[in-house]
């Protein structure tokens, strides 16, 4: 670990910070239908398209109504993309001349960029064709994270709105939320890319002749459009096989640099959004302290990690880190923080292969995913998965000392904790019995490519990211096989959809509460005991769900790399 | 359940033209016009010919070049379309090495260019990132040290100065962004255009 390093990591979580209450100001005024500097170029076409969708934009929907919106408009996501994955060699903007993908990867691939997930069973380069790119993914990038951004703010309107059951029209926060928010910050940003050397062309790939005479084909197609988005809604679908690391998907450190910013950036302004719209700013800071602390032990434990190096590397008298699977623009320390910051958010972008970090690094990715992409959240997965933390976590305290648990100003009863516990415990349901399943199956162990506990850590990965709609990879295994495409798919589609039902579940019940002026029994939620607590009770009950599996994984790893023994 | 049928397609459609084919279109046209050389890939061209990409890797293997890391990309069998073998810098297939910090594979093969580059310049360690593969078997760079190392094989095959190519690696160190950002590197593609044009002695 350098100096340097650490001033990196300080200037990431500060750039971070600053954006979080410009950011959160104006995302509450496009949730609060309040007018901003684009109203005059949005605000004409959303009135034409609600006009066309029959949606009076005025009429709000209850937590079931808005819900099954939703679920309509995910269906409808999936049907297009699958069907473009399967006819995209008769279709247009295919210079490459890609053909159709085959049904069980079209399934997993179309499951996954609708929940937000962007896990690849496939290259893109050698898979997709140029519309399938703009057309199918990132189309999908878009929406599915203007719904997790929606889904977030309900959530929040559940508990900031009291004796009602309007908790707002799905179909104008999903289409403010890409109009007013995703696109707008994806041209500039566009831009930003291209300049620091991102290919935007429609054109075929590029064949040179390398100065020792070989011929290298160079894969090249419309990037930047697609990274931008990628990143900012915590998607983290490659264009690339190689996803970030590829240097024309990531040309700079500062591309870099800024990449990592706007995986954070909506994410972190969320906790403000939800701050003002209860109406003490202070309640969103203090959540962003849960994630903060959260965040800052994973990267330095990932960090230590990477810079220590593995055991069998450094006996060959190499110094400077674990550099297999690394970057040299991007180095020891913007790979480790990419990873934490990738798994912290529901992004699932790498600019370096996790599968080759050592054991504890790469466990530090896994356990991000395992909270439930809780720390900073990002889009995808948004701030509902720490409020339900929250509401655990008021429940427990109640417990503790007797008070009547609520939280800003709204009682936490039965129905909202029970909710809770389901959205918890179907993560682990997901991750490890399918896990379990595919240990035992040789046509499932057949595709792991790294042997001993590396090998039983990849295959907890690939369920591990799927269930948390994350989709970084332990790379090594072979995930485009029936069995991994099936089940993979299902794990996204349960982790996706059996979190957001008990979470709107919860902002309906919460809507329908009156509200209870704060008297001296209340426990304080914005100071440094409740961050504690909630800290607490996520470890508590993260760790006890996850810790025998990653016991048999990364940490069995650890020792046996620290022994010297290779597999 | 059913008045939620038109919304739903008539707002995935209208943001599906928006963001899957204006968007990308209209960025595409743009940046092509601002950024004529980056949106096509930094293409570099000799004598009206492309001879790579300023941002992509290739497979150096000559004593005269500057050599670039190891890649773990693979391409199709030439002689067996079906199975696929090592294809170093293959840019139309990116990837990864993804063997584990336990990997026996991975340590016999980084000991087996070690003991190549100690013979090679048996007076300087061995700069980790000239032995490990990258993320996308595509990295255009190296670290400084790593070009150092290989100085003395330089000169001498180019039968030039020793602080000649020094001097030409240190002209294409490009340091890390205000400072801070990044690590220091070398483009080995630049290095070796450079190279070539400096006159042997």
């Amino acid at each position: 670990m350098t100096f340097i390093g650490w001033i990196q990591i300080a200037l990431f979580c500060a750039v971070v910070i600053a954006l979080v209450k410009p950011l959160g100001w104006y995302m509450t005024r496009v949730f609060s239908g309040e007018r901003t500097f684009l109203s005059p170029i949005v605000s004409p076409v959303e009135t034409v398209l609600y006009k066309i969708a029959g949606v009076d934009s005025r009429s709000e929907q209850d937590w079931l109504r808005y819900t099954v919106s939703m679920l309509i408009f995910h269906v409808g996501g999936f049907i297009i993309l699958y069907a473009l994955l399967r006819l995209q060699g008769a279709l247009p903007f295919n210079p490459q001349g890609m053909t159709a993908v085959a049904p069980d990867l079209s399934f997993n691939t179309a499951v996954s960029f609708v929940t937000n997930t962007n896990w690849q069973n496939y290259g893109g380069e050698t898979t997709m064709s140029y519309l399938t790119q703009m057309l199918g993914l990132t189309h999908q990038n878009f929406l599915s994270a203007a719904t997790g951004i929606a889904l977030a703010v309900v959530l929040t309107r559940g508990f900031a709105r009291s004796s009602t059951r309007n908790l707002g029209n799905f179909w104008v926060d999903v289409t403010r939320a890409t109009l007013y928010i995703l696109l707008p910050i994806c041209i500039p940003y566009t831009l930003f890319l291209v300049w620091q050397g991102m290919p935007q062309t429609l054109g075929a790939y590029v064949d040179a002749t390398t100065l020792e005479g070989a011929k290298q084909t160079i894969a090249v197609g419309p990037v930047a459009s697609q990274v931008a988005i990628k990143m900012l809604g915590t998607n983290g679908g490659g264009f690339f096989n190689a996803n970030a690391a590829h240097p024309f998907e990531n040309p700079t450190a500062f591309s870099n640099f800024i990449q990592m910013i706007s995986i954070f950036a909506i994410g972190a302004a969320l906790t403000n959004v939800f701050g003002r719209m209860v109406g003490n700013q202070r309640q969103g800071w203090a959540i962003l302290a849960v994630m903060g602390v959260l965040f800052i032990t994973g990267v330095a434990v990932c960090y230590w990690a990477e810079a220590s190096g593995t055991t069998g590397l450094n006996a060959l008298g190499l110094t400077g880190g674990n550099m297999e699977g690394k970057e040299v623009r991007f180095g020891i320390v913007s790979s480790a923080l990419f990873a934490v910051v990738t798994t912290a958010a529901s992004c699932g972008a790498v600019n370096a292969m996790h599968d080759s970090f050592t054991a504890l690094g790469g466990m530090i990715p896994m356990i991000n995913m395992q909270l439930g992409e809780i720390i900073v959240g990002g889009v995808g997965a948004g701030l509902y998965g720490m409020l339900i933390f929250v509401i655990i976590s008021i429940f427990v305290a109640g417990l503790m000392v007797g008070r009547t648990p609520e939280y800003v100003g709204k009682k936490i009863e039965s129905k909202e904790v029970k909710m809770a516990m389901l959205a918890i415990l179907i993560l682990p349901l997901m991750y490890l019995g399918f896990s379990a399943v595919a240990c035992v199956l040789p046509s499932a162990v057949a595709s792991i490519a790294n042997a001993g506990p590396h090998g039983f850590s990849e295959i907890l990965y690939l369920f591990t990211s799927s269930t948390a709609n994350n989709g970084s990879a332990f790379g090594g295994i072979t995930g485009n096989t029936f069995f991994y495409n099936t089940t993979g798919g299902v794990a996204m589609f349960v982790g996706r959809f059996l979190m957001i039902v008990p979470a709107m579940a919860i902002a309906g019940a919460l809507a329908e509460k009156k509200a209870l002026a704060p008297s001296v029994g209340t426990f304080p939620t914005t100071g440094g005991l409740f961050v504690g607590l909630v800290v607490g009770v996520i470890l508590i009950v993260g760790g006890l769900t996850f810790f025998p599996a990653l016991a048999l994984g990364p940490i069995v790893e650890h020792l046996a790399m620290t022994a010297g023994t290779l597999y | 359940m059913l008045k939620e049928i038109r919304p739903a397609i008539v707002v995935l459609i209208a943001l599906m033209i928006i963001t899957g084919l204006a968007y990308p279109l209209a960025m595409t046209g743009i940046a092509e016009a601002i950024f004529p050389n980056q949106s096509q890939g930094s293409l570099i061209v000799r004598d009206g010919k492309v001879v790579g990409s300023q941002l992509i890797g290739q497979n150096f293997v000559s004593e005269k070049y500057f050599h670039g890391r190891p890649s773990a990309t693979v391409g199709a069998d030439p002689a067996d379309a079906s199975k696929t073998v090592g294809q170093p810098y293959n840019a139309s297939n990116s990837m990864g090495s993804n063997l584990g910090p336990t990997s026996k594979a991975l340590v016999d093969r980084v000991k087996g260019d070690v003991d190549k580059l100690k013979a090679e310049n048996p007076s300087t360690p061995v700069p980790v990132d000239l032995v490990t593969t990258s993320g996308s078997g595509l990295d255009p760079d190296i670290s400084p040290a790593a070009a150092y190392f290989q100085v003395p094989r330089i000169a001498k095959v180019r039968n030039m100065p020793e602080q000649d190519v020094r001097n030409l690696v240190e002209r294409h160190i490009e340091t890390p962004f205000l400072g801070l950002i990044g690590e220091p590197h070398v483009n080995v593609l630049a290095l070796n255009l450079d190279l070539d044009g400096v006159p042997a002695r």
